[in-house]
């Protein structure tokens, strides 16, 4: 499939990120029409019809969690934008703020008005200092125009929306943790249920979205939730843009149908592999989903078609390794970030994290003993669903994956204390 | 209270209460205003932050050693940050950062003596596309070689 355009369509255009361009292109009719002729249920049912479904990781249906928010609440209610982009391999979030911050605000006034929200917080992760002037001037401009405020449009709907920057924690990603971060406390997260529906920011109802999801919003309403349907597959509708990095010759974003395989994504838009190496490994959907062999790259990037050959689509985060990675060491990594990200709050997951580091530590200085990859994987498997949120799954789910499909490797460092690959590849360059 | 924010800062903790139903919200938000104003956050700029936002100092405490982006210490006139995450190790975050340790003469962590730069490493900054990369200040730079990393020190005054 080619890429498409959709949320992509204006990157490129001069100035693509100001209110008179966006609007030049088409911008802000869906919420107009919205708000001069659509009830609030019509919104949510032609987004369900559309099959968005979240593209921050999850893959919730996004019109069934509008859905859940009561509807006879008298508490106040609040639309969060989840813009804390942080799954390693992930970027596609600070395009979109970058070059088309008006589509997001325009998603977000859809939403709000959907679920009858009156207040919207963007959660951006601290390190995105352009993005978040950029939002800082859309948002600026949309007051200046009426767009945003007492009276949106003229058509006698009220809304605000204010920035809330985050302070470097990968756990705030998570929507309970989140909240807890808007909240201006550290990020711990919630059990659920309550779900944030029913109990969210300051105890209110509240619906979390990604930046991604909310954007494509706009478009379902302007072009029909069944075009958007028909561009996917059964159950995951639409397009998404996927963030492309490691070892292809064109890193960077690719905006594509969701049948589109992983195979056409490397090979055809990203470039394919550096210097015409051969494809060792993918993982295709940010650090913490299930890492792919090469010959299993014949697949769709939906949710459904990943989680099929047990992996997930998550957060689009397609990271390419080609012949030479050292698996031992790429996990290696994964398992620092995690350990290093693990808010400390469930035992499995902050144990378990450290567990598996200092293991991971003492076979890349040599001093791995035989049972080191056995149990590897199972404290990974002790983690796996016995924690609050899903970072302890994140941080347990690639080193099963590493260990079952690269497991000679593992065991290669191991037994020689040493890794032979980077040895061969050292030789081959010198 | 021997540390306080400028009249023009004040302006914008006023500004960051009203986006809020509680001052407790306003947290996270006044340690970042106070990061800008004072450079640091040390244990009078913490109470300070307990006061404005009327919750314990504990509180505050806790939440500004839990977030990566707070510094306790002086740093610096620049801050780089140097990615360390999957797509960046895969590139030669490892290479990235050597060399900025051994150009510098300080580790990950310090501060070079003329107190031009801070050196930190830190997790993907998500700007993956770009590997290895690192954050000078507020801006994201890579792909980074030997010669790119010069260049970009040289313009750090």
């Amino acid at each position: 499939m080619p890429q498409v355009k959709i949320i992509t369509q204006l990157f490129g255009v001069e100035d693509s990120h100001r209110l008179p361009v966006y609007e030049r292109h088409g911008g802000y009719q869906a919420i107009r029409k919205v708000l001069s002729g659509m009830s609030p249920e019509a919104v949510i049912e032609e987004v369900k019809k559309s099959r968005l479904r979240g593209l921050g990781g999850a893959g919730f249906p996004t019109g069934l969690k509008w859905s859940f928010v009561p509807k006879d609440s008298q508490r106040p209610k609040y639309v969060v934008v989840n813009a804390d982009e942080g799954e390693p391999g992930t970027f596609k979030d600070r395009y979109i703020m970058m070059n088309v911050p008006h589509n997001l605000l325009e998603g977000i006034m859809i939403a709000a008005y959907a679920i009858g929200a009156h207040t919207a917080y963007i959660y951006l992760r601290g390190e995105y200092v352009h993005p978040r002037r950029r939002l800082e001037q859309a948002i600026a401009e949309a007051y200046a125009k009426g767009y945003l405020g007492e009276n949106i449009f003229g058509l006698g709907y009220k809304l605000d929306v204010y920035i809330h920057v985050g302070a470097g924690a990968y756990i705030c990603g998570e929507e309970t943790a989140l909240l807890e971060s808007l909240e201006g406390k550290k990020g711990w997260p919630r059990l659920k249920p309550p779900f944030p529906a029913t109990v969210g920011a300051f105890g209110c109802p509240t619906v979390v979205n990604n930046v991604e999801t909310l954007s494509y919003v706009p478009h379902i309403i302007q072009r029909g939730a069944e075009w958007f349907a028909s561009l996917g597959t059964e159950r995951s509708g639409g397009a998404r843009i996927l963030s492309v990095s490691g070892h292809v010759r064109r890193p960077g974003i690719y905006e594509v149908t969701m049948s589109t395989t992983l195979r056409e994504v490397i090979y055809e838009h990203a470039g394919g592999i550096r210097e015409g190496r051969a494809l060792k490994a993918v993982i295709p959907g940010g650090s913490s989903s299930p890492v792919l062999r090469a010959e299993e790259v014949d697949v769709a990037c939906c949710f459904d078609a990943l989680a099929s050959i047990g992996s997930m689509a998550g957060s689009g985060g397609v990271i390419v390794m080609d012949e030479t990675t050292c698996m031992f060491d790429a996990l290696h990594n994964i398992v620092q970030f995690y350990a290093h990200e693990s808010c400390g709050q469930c035992t499995p997951c902050r144990v378990g994290t450290g567990w598996l580091k200092r293991i991971m530590d003492r076979i890349g200085e040599g001093r791995g003993v035989p049972e080191d990859v056995d149990n590897l994987r199972a404290i990974a498997a002790d983690m796996l669903g016995r924690t609050i949120c899903p970072l302890g799954d994140a941080a347990a789910m690639p080193v099963m994956s590493f260990v079952d499909k690269f497991r000679e490797e593992f065991e290669q460092h191991v037994r020689e204390g040493r890794c032979s690959l980077r040895q061969t590849v050292r030789e081959a360059v010198s | 209270m021997s540390v306080a924010f400028r009249s023009s800062a004040l302006e914008k903790v006023q500004e960051i209460f009203r986006r809020y139903p509680d001052r407790r919200a306003a947290v996270i938000q006044l340690l970042h205003l106070a990061q800008e104003e004072f450079g640091y956050i040390g244990p009078e700029v913490e109470r300070y932050v307990a006061e404005l936002t009327q919750v314990p100092p504990v509180f505050v405490h806790q939440v500004l050693t839990f977030y990566g982006m707070f510094r306790t210490q002086p740093a610096g006139r620049h801050h780089i940050k140097v990615c360390r995450s999957i797509a960046c190790h895969l590139m030669g975050a490892t290479s990235v950062l050597e060399y900025l340790e051994k150009k510098l003469g300080i580790r990950a962590g310090q501060t070079t003596p003329d107190g031009r730069i801070t050196l930190s490493t830190v997790e993907c900054l998500g700007a993956c596309e770009l590997a290895p990369m690192m954050q000078v200040d507020d801006d994201f730079c890579g792909p980074l070689d030997e010669q790119r990393i010069d260049e970009v020190l040289e313009k750090l005054k």
